[in-house]
């Protein structure tokens, strides 16, 4: 199939004058790894924002599987396999480890009060797949032999990990991480870039990258944006990026 | 560094004294039509200049206070009870013994002290209500007085208008009640913290006032009373039957009259309830609804990035919180056999709030422990019954400096995985 996973066109979010995303166009094939770079408050994080359905953008397309999701509420998004992280880690804290996973599948079990009281067949049945899902995706991480930790008391790099689990339990389609590496180590971050290059070549999903570690985004991206004070600069694979006189200013400019 | 210490030293002894002043320094007394200010005897101004000379000290010297403190040995519950496979073992003996004990506790005592373990129960199937909304889903809820006063009214109302019996009501109540907490839920949904604090304190109030008011159906501040006693499959216990063709219970085992057996019975009703209150909760804590309410309270915005409904969420929590208060409101109304508003006042919301906070929010030992303390406190230490808030008030501190937690923090489950 030609048709795009997620094909964004002219999308524009404004907060009072504020212009924070201006005229964003962006194209995500399945089973590509898609990157978005620019300097701090360049407008990265709205663009997730409004994709995300946190921000209902000004105006502009939001075309996920050929339907159109801008406008819809978050949680609607998030259900038809658009799910993303945040740049400030986001668990929940005070559960273990296992309980988030659990609870990213919420709407993958019987959630029926008698069902669940009752203990019916298929609720057994469910909350077990549920399980098995948990731990497939904790070893995939590396995260299996804290299963029944406080997600609080992971270290910065293990919690990181546990929100990119906690997303792909959901099954998701396009993956969003907002700055994924910051924070992490040099060896915490090869084994993000590898877990990255994983998630598109064996579990076939495709991934969105905002990211400031250039060495990763050019080495793992099949196609970069690049965005500087919300307006498109310049787009293409790690090569012509790199060689790209205006994006080059941009960021020897900002330096 | 020192300097500012000793400053904020003199200010809290300043305010202690200007309120000290008012409240305790000076009296108003009436004569006649004339109000007269009389001021304090020696006796109470040397308490007072004391209280203020504490409060300047341990002002001070917080810093060494909270050192001595912290320096405390904090109870560890861990190492007084045997290890977790023998507790596993032992906790179904242990429950059924704990059972048995509550069943035949009440015929060795008097009948004082069962009327009050009654109370304590009530409060604590308040107290586990509340601790969905306010300890599992994290909504402060200040009214949660307002459901205990719908189950209690529902019951009264339809028990003297239709003669609806207690067993037909109690699941009645509960439903009406989750009906207010829904219908409470929806204009709170986007609000959170103080905001949502202060909008069901309202809810709270409007609840009482409306039943206050409402004369003609409710009685007003008369209140309803002569509201039947629940019957044992139809067995009343007074001394004579009401409806002609009607056994009382002692005619029916063909035994004495006691007054007692009633306040056993009404005790005995209410283990089952509240056992029947625990056991939902306890299952509800462990299904997806209920992970769900602790993932709301953790972290609103990662729910909804995994698609979480949080309006279903928060409604549902309400809900049930709700009907909780409703299910004890109903049997409180039964207990007393008369209500009226002023059984629903704030301080009672405040108390139940008390309870969970005191427990440890979340956890439903802790919250039963805590509503044991709160009922059972205040009728050993009688004499200071005027000073009952600074008890609490005080309770309160102390709980916050040695165990913000609560009693008994909650304990996470331990879940296995398949390798
Ligand atoms: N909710 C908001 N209200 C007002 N301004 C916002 C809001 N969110 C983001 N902005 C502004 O949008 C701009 C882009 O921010 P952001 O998307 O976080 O940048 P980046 O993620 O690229 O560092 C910033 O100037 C920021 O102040
Ligand atoms: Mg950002």
């Amino acid at each position: 199939m030609s048709q795009l996973l997620l094909d964004v066109n002219g999308l524009t979010m404004r907060f009072g004058g504020l212009v924070a995303v201006n005229k964003v166009n962006l194209a995500v094939k399945n089973r590509q790894i898609v990157s978005i770079i620019g300097p701090n408050g360049a407008g990265k994080t709205t663009v997730f924002n409004c994709l995300s359905g946190f921000y209902i953008p000004s105006e502009g397309s939001v075309m996920f599987n050929g339907g159109e999701i801008a406008g819809m509420k978050d949680f609607q998004i998030s259900r038809q396999g658009l799910v993303r992280t945040f740049q400030h880690v986001r668990l929940f804290s005070k559960m273990t480890v296992i309980e988030n996973m659990l609870v990213a599948q919420h709407r993958h079990l019987n959630t029926s009060l008698l069902a669940g009281l009752f203990k019916t067949g298929s609720y057994k049945r469910l909350e077990q797949e549920a399980m098995d899902r948990a731990a497939y995706w904790l070893k995939q991480v590396d995260l299996l032999e804290f299963a029944n930790r406080e997600a609080g008391n992971l270290a910065y790099g293990q919690q990181r990990r546990l929100e990119i689990a906690r997303c792909m339990v959901t099954q998701p389609e396009l993956l969003l991480l907002d700055e994924p590496a910051a924070g992490l180590n040099p060896n915490e971050t090869k084994e993000l870039d590898e877990l990255i290059i994983r998630l598109r070549d064996e579990h076939e999903i495709s991934v969105l990258l905002i990211e400031h570690d250039m060495g990763l985004v050019m080495g793992i991206s099949d196609h970069i944006y690049v965005i500087a004070q919300g307006t498109p600069l310049a787009d293409g694979t790690a090569d012509e990026i790199k060689n790209n006189d205006d994006v080059i200013k941009a960021y020897l400019g900002e330096e | 560094m020192q300097n500012s210490k000793f400053l904020s030293a003199i200010f809290a002894a300043g305010v202690t004294f200007v309120l000290a002043c008012l409240m305790l320094g000076v009296k108003l007394n009436t004569e006649g039509t004339t109000l007269q200010v009389e001021g304090a005897s020696t006796e109470q101004w040397t308490w007072i200049g004391l209280g203020i000379a504490v409060v300047f000290l341990s002002q001070l010297f917080s810093a060494q206070i909270d050192a001595f403190f912290s320096g405390l040995p904090k109870p560890q519950l861990a190492k007084v009870l045997p290890e977790a496979s023998v507790m596993a073992r032992l906790k179904p003996w242990l429950l059924a013994a704990l059972i048995v004990g509550m069943l035949v506790w009440p015929f060795m005592v008097s009948r004082g002290s069962v009327d009050l373990a009654t109370l304590t129960l009530i409060y604590i199937m308040l107290g586990l209500g509340l601790n969905i909304v306010v300890g599992l889903a994290g909504l402060l809820d200040l009214g949660f007085v307002a459901f205990y006063a719908v189950g209690a009214y529902t019951y009264a109302l339809l028990s003297m208008y239709f003669g609806l019996s207690f067993w037909i009501c109690l699941p009645l109540a509960a439903a009406l009640a989750a009906l207010f907490g829904f219908i409470l839920g929806f204009p709170v949904l986007r609000l959170r913290g103080d905001y949502l604090a202060i909008v069901t304190l309202g809810f709270g109030e409007i609840i009482r006032i409306l039943l206050n008011n409402w004369t003609a159906v409710t009685g007003g501040p008369n209140g309803i009373s002569g509201i039947a006693k629940p019957t044992l499959f139809g067995l009343e216990f007074t001394r004579r039957a009401k409806e002609e063709g009607a056994m009382t219970f002692h005619e029916f085992f063909g035994i004495s009259y006691s007054s007692s057996y009633k306040v056993i019975f009404l005790y005995l009703i209410a283990v089952v309830l509240v056992i029947f209150v625990i056991y939902l909760i306890n299952r509800l804590m462990r299904m997806p609804i209920g992970r769900a309410w602790e993932a709301l309270r953790e972290d609103e915005i990662a729910c909804r990035s995994l698609g979480l409904n949080r309006t279903a969420i928060k409604l549902s929590a309400f809900t049930i919180g709700a009907s909780t208060a409703g299910f004890a409101g109903s049997f409180f109304a039964a207990r007393q056999g008369f209500i009226s508003p002023e059984s629903f006042i704030f301080i009672e919301s405040a108390i139940i709030l008390a309870i969970v906070v005191l427990g440890g929010m979340g956890s439903q030992i802790g919250v039963i422990l805590a509503a044991i303390v709160m009922t059972i406190l205040p009728e050993l230490a009688r004499e200071f019954s005027e000073y009952r808030m600074l008890l609490f008030g005080l309770l309160m501190v102390i709980m916050m400096r040695w165990r913000p937690e609560g009693l008994v923090p909650m304990k996470r489950p331990h879940l296995e995985l398949k390798q």
